[in-house]
């Protein structure tokens, strides 16, 4: 039977169908919901491991003793555990090793949009690209296969839009992989200078050998249509192109690195004018051109962004779609924080205090926009110690008491703890916040080393943060509640004014966690002197109705910051709502 | 059915447009289409302005919908309706939620929530019917069963059977709050 399942979600499927044994992940917006599918099967080992290097190690371990495994992560993610994948390259797999790598053309959720083909291209990993979640589960069993087949890791490429689009599957049944016995192999297996100079060559042969399979093989497929115009494409932009030239002949590559020279030749020669479509960077249509073949891409689409089917028709025929049109301006939605965020009371106070923020990668870093704004820098998750410290060392220790890096839970374990011991190492003075929620918030709530809990929910050692600060050598470490808006900020004023690098552990669940403390919504009275103070933390709840200020009882969630920056005790309980209350925690 | 069917639900983040078009998707499969539902997830959920596709037909292609694409357009809110008219087909519909959910310019006083935005569409001479879905998911027990109330105004306005809808409903929503998305129907389904 077809069922409907999200790209992510087949992805999943065609892994456990394939036999995977151990897959470990990070995880990262669009590729996330791959490894919480695979944590709901039994028969697969499945982990969040603290970050992408890590989790491709661990796949790499368990491929190497002959266990099918598997790594997913976003586009980003591929560069922090690309040292494992350009090694694992050349020492190939024993059990099949498959690293999913999902881009985000458009940047729904990303601080950019890099193209993975080309990680593919200079890893020298083939790489096969699904453009709908029946190729996902597809692909990834046939990954296996050829991972084994050729020795080699293998990437699959996803997009936001394959990885969260659902369309209908075909289910199948799972098929054990068995290992094969473990012989240690150090020519294969331990690249030093000697024994990594032989697999390169290795890696070049197995290279020609897969351009061979890419002329003839089920992933590259030709549809034979008009022969005026030819369009090769591959992944979700051949979803479009389909629908902007509906008689053309197409050359669908599945497989995207390598690719195949004969086949592209003998398609181009069929048609009069040949299209490349392919968001981002030109792949395809450099190979074409140094093939010697005049194709149509980048010059009439961009590579910016995610491409939509209007925007290729007007690109290839200048046709216009019919549409209404509003003349005025629509205000923007931006993503808020949530209601009863402890963020929002954290940025709260570092806007008060002025302070130069060195901003990270989460939930916080909404803490730049309206009404906080209040970050100076985002750059890549981790990056705010470092950055903390380098604002310090160029600018001197006066500049340097004015700077504080925030940073996540699970962003500080991911990549923050190696920033934290360059500054205690170099003699910094930096102070760093911790933003504790207890969870991975941004991603939408996985559980991560400081949360005590697995992937399956089971209880585990939770790293303690004090004790790891310590460890590191700080000396001066605070935890503090950021609802307790006089408390934090002194706090923060002490920590920042140290001569010593210091670490305030912010610590507050996610308002979303079941655990996080409900209290009965706040309603605003009659001593209102609409001074609008409460209108100034950004929270959703709390908008103007009539020219006041009001709560909106259906999102507030009753953490009773408004009532702490109230100044005329405006802001009270609101009985009326504890029933509601009652029943909603049920 | 020649042409495929273009459904596009907006909103904001948390008021339920991904279990809506998840239903709508359930639904299409059980007519025995073809079907793709795109989502969203991530950073946009966060408040944000969040916009799902649901695609049915012999044979679908993009998951997305095109400017001028739409068929129909369920708004569960205004602000969000006026943002993607332009999405609409000309002699398609938009089902818009009279609620109003001021985003964060507003409230911090960049700039105003538009007034008669709903009157603005109907000049663009766009086909529009207004639905106080708030009211009735109120009703319902649960004023956060909006975007189910406007799935039963739509389905009152389709062929497909009732029961039908309801099977979808059924399959797609948590027992646990399947009642309560139920009744929302039903109110949305005879408003
Ligand atoms: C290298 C890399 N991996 C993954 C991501 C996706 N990502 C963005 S923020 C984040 C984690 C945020 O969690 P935390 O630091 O605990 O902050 P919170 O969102 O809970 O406030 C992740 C995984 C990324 N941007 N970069």
């Amino acid at each position: 039977m077809k069922k409907l399942m999200l790209g992510n979600e087949a992805v999943a499927r065609g892994a456990y169908e394939a036999g995977v044994g151990v897959v470990s992940s990070y995880p990262g917006t669009p590729s996330t919901e791959i490894t919480q599918e695979i944590a709901k099967y039994d028969e697969v080992y499945s982990e969040w491991a603290p970050n992408e290097k890590v989790a491709l190690e661990v796949a790499i371990g368990a491929s190497m003793v002959g266990v099918r495994a598997m790594s997913c992560m976003k586009h980003v993610g591929l560069n922090v555990a690309a040292d494992p994948l350009f090694t694992a390259s050349y020492t190939g797999v024993g059990g099949g090793l498959v690293v999913c790598v999902a881009d985000d053309q458009g940047m729904h959720s990303s601080q950019n949009e890099q193209d993975s083909r080309l990680v593919a291209i200079s890893s020298k990993v083939p790489m096969l690209e699904p453009s709908d979640s029946e190729e996902c589960k597809e692909y990834v069993k046939q990954a296996f296969v050829l991972s084994e087949k050729y020795d080699t890791p293998m990437l699959i490429r996803l997009s936001t839009r394959v990885s969260h689009s659902q369309s209908l599957v075909e289910v199948g049944e799972r098929k054990e992989h068995v290992p094969k016995d473990y012989v240690r192999d150090m020519a294969k297996n331990v690249m030093m200078p000697a024994m990594a100079m032989k697999r390169h060559h290795y890696v070049e042969k197995r290279l020609d050998d897969m351009r061979a399979l890419a002329e003839d093989c089920p992933f590259n497929t030709v549809e034979k249509n008009s022969d005026k115009v030819g369009v090769i494409c591959g992944g979700i932009a051949y979803q479009y192109a389909k629908e902007v030239f509906p008689d053309a002949s197409f050359l669908k590559l599945g497989m995207i690195n390598p690719m195949p020279s004969e086949l592209i030749l003998d398609f181009a020669k069929g048609v009069e004018k040949v299209y490349v479509i392919e968001e981002l960077e030109p792949v395809i249509e450099n190979h074409c051109k140094v093939l010697g073949i005049d194709v149509i891409g980048k010059s009439i689409l961009p590579n910016i962004g995610e491409f939509s089917v209007a925007q290729i028709k007007k690109a290839v025929d200048g046709g216009e779609t019919e549409k209404f049109t509003v003349s005025e301006a629509v205000p923007g939605r931006p993503p808020v924080m949530c209601a009863g965020c402890p963020h929002r009371s954290t940025f709260y106070v570092l806007k008060k205090l002025g302070l130069i923020i060195s901003g990270d990668i989460g939930c916080y870093t909404l803490g730049a926009l309206p009404p906080s704004s209040a970050m100076d820098f985002c750059v890549c998750m981790g990056a705010s110690v470092g950055m903390a410290h380098g604002i310090e060392k160029a600018r001197g220790r006066e500049f340097g008491k004015k700077v504080v890096a925030v940073i996540g839970d699970s962003t500080f374990i991911h990549s923050g703890i190696t920033g934290l011991i360059d500054i205690v190492y170099n003699k910094g003075n930096s102070t760093v916040i911790i933003l504790d929620n207890s969870i991975t918030g941004m991603t939408g709530h996985q559980d991560n080393p400081t949360t005590g809990y697995t992937i399956k929910g089971e209880p585990t050692k939770a790293v303690d943060l004090v004790l790891l600060c310590k460890a590191c050598g700080i000396d001066r470490i605070v935890v503090a509640d950021p609802f307790d808006l006089k408390g934090f900020e002194e706090v923060v004023r002490e920590e920042t004014a140290a001569v010593e690098p210091s670490v305030i552990i912010a610590q507050r669940p996610c308002i979303l966690l079941k655990s996080a403390q409900m209290y009965p919504a706040r309603v605003i009275t009659d001593d209102c002197k609409n001074c609008k103070m409460c209108m100034r933390l950004g929270c959703p709840a709390i908008s103007e109705k009539d020219g006041r200020p009001t709560i909106d009882a259906t999102l507030c969630v009753g953490c009773g910051l408004c009532v702490r920056v109230c100044k005329f005790g405006a802001i009270r309980q609101d009985d009326s709502n504890l029933k509601r209350l009652a029943q909603g925690k049920e | 059915m020649s042409q495929n069917m273009n459904i596009m639900i907006v909103g904001v983040g948390g008021q339920g447009t991904l279990l809506t078009s998840r239903i709508l998707g359930n639904l299409a499969i059980a007519q025995g289409y073809d079907v793709k539902v795109s989502e969203v997830h991530g950073m946009s959920q966060r408040g944000g302005s969040v916009v799902t596709y649901v695609k049915y037909g012999e044979k679908v292609y993009s998951p997305v919908i095109s400017e001028g694409e739409a068929d129909i357009i369920l708004a569960f809110e205004t602000l969000e309706a006026f943002r993607y008219i332009g999405y609409l087909k000309k002699d398609g519909k938009i089902l818009i939620n009279t609620q109003q959910i001021d985003p964060m310019p507003v409230i911090t006083g960049a700039v105003r929530y538009p007034e008669g935005i709903i009157e603005k569409i109907k000049a663009t001479g766009a086909r529009v019917f207004e639905v106080d879905a708030l009211a009735a998911a109120a009703r319902a027990g649960n004023a956060k069963a909006v975007n189910v109330v406007m799935l039963g105004v739509l389905a009152a306005q389709t062929d497909i059977d009732k029961d039908k809808w309801l099977a979808a409903v059924e399959q797609t929503v948590p027992p646990k709050f399947l009642e309560l998305n139920k009744k929302a129907f039903e109110l949305g389904y005879s408003l």
